[in-house]
């Protein structure tokens, strides 16, 4: 069993290193999230897979379209752009309502508003 | 070795990779141990099932995949930011 499309053969190693290095990226930062032992340790990891690794297969995803297709094709580039845009968001979102949580609790780890 | 092979391969072992980042994170999501936790291990869980709904579309050659990944990315975000204001105030919408 094969691939669909066929591609030149340095672009088919290009694609695959560019996606295996995104994957290795977003292993790293599952893996910090279950080995690391705070929370505010912990919310670090996964961005390592949400910027560079997302990035990376993303870049994948469009050399891998653009040379199948023959023409530029930057649909990919929206997952990229929202992606950056919105992973900071949600995790400042989160951290402030851990810290929140924890401030109610009395825990003495968190510094005071 | 063809470059449909090199693909097919190549892209499986990507897919191995994201497989297994998932399975950590539904790991943190199941044991906690605070609500924080795990939210952080949903929001990692969709963002890798993403990028592997991504790859896959490489690995078939079907276009289709991206919208999927595009809803999928779009999504959590909602559901990530209406959790982390339900852990701040109790309620989503006030």
């Amino acid at each position: 069993m094969t691939a669909l499309i066929e591609l030149p053969l340095w672009a088919a190693w290009l694609v695959v290193a560019l996606a295996l290095c995104g994957g290795l990226l977003a292993l790293t930062g599952s893996i910090g999230l279950v080995v690391l032992k705070r929370f505010y340790e912990r919310v670090h990891a996964p961005t390592l897979g949400a910027t560079l690794g997302m990035s990376l297969i993303v870049l994948a995803s469009m050399v891998f379209w653009s040379l199948s297709e023959g023409r530029f094709a930057l649909r990919d580039l929206l997952i990229g752009v929202f992606l950056t845009v919105t992973t900071p968001v949600t995790l400042i979102l989160l951290a402030r309502a851990a810290a929140y949580r924890d401030r109610i609790e009395g825990d003495a780890q968190v510094p005071p508003e | 070795m063809t470059p449909s092979t090199v693909l097919f391969w190549g892209l499986g072992v990507a897919q191995a990779l994201l497989l297994l980042a998932m399975l950590l994170a539904a790991w943190r999501m199941i044991r906690g141990p605070r609500a924080q936790d795990r939210i952080l291990g949903l929001d990692t869980l969709y963002l890798n099932a993403m990028l592997l709904i991504l790859v896959q579309g490489m690995r078939s050659g079907v276009g289709l995949y991206f919208e999927a990944a595009l809803i999928i990315g779009m999504l959590g975000f909602t559901a990530t930011v209406a959790l982390a204001k339900f852990l701040m105030r109790g309620e989503v919408i006030e």
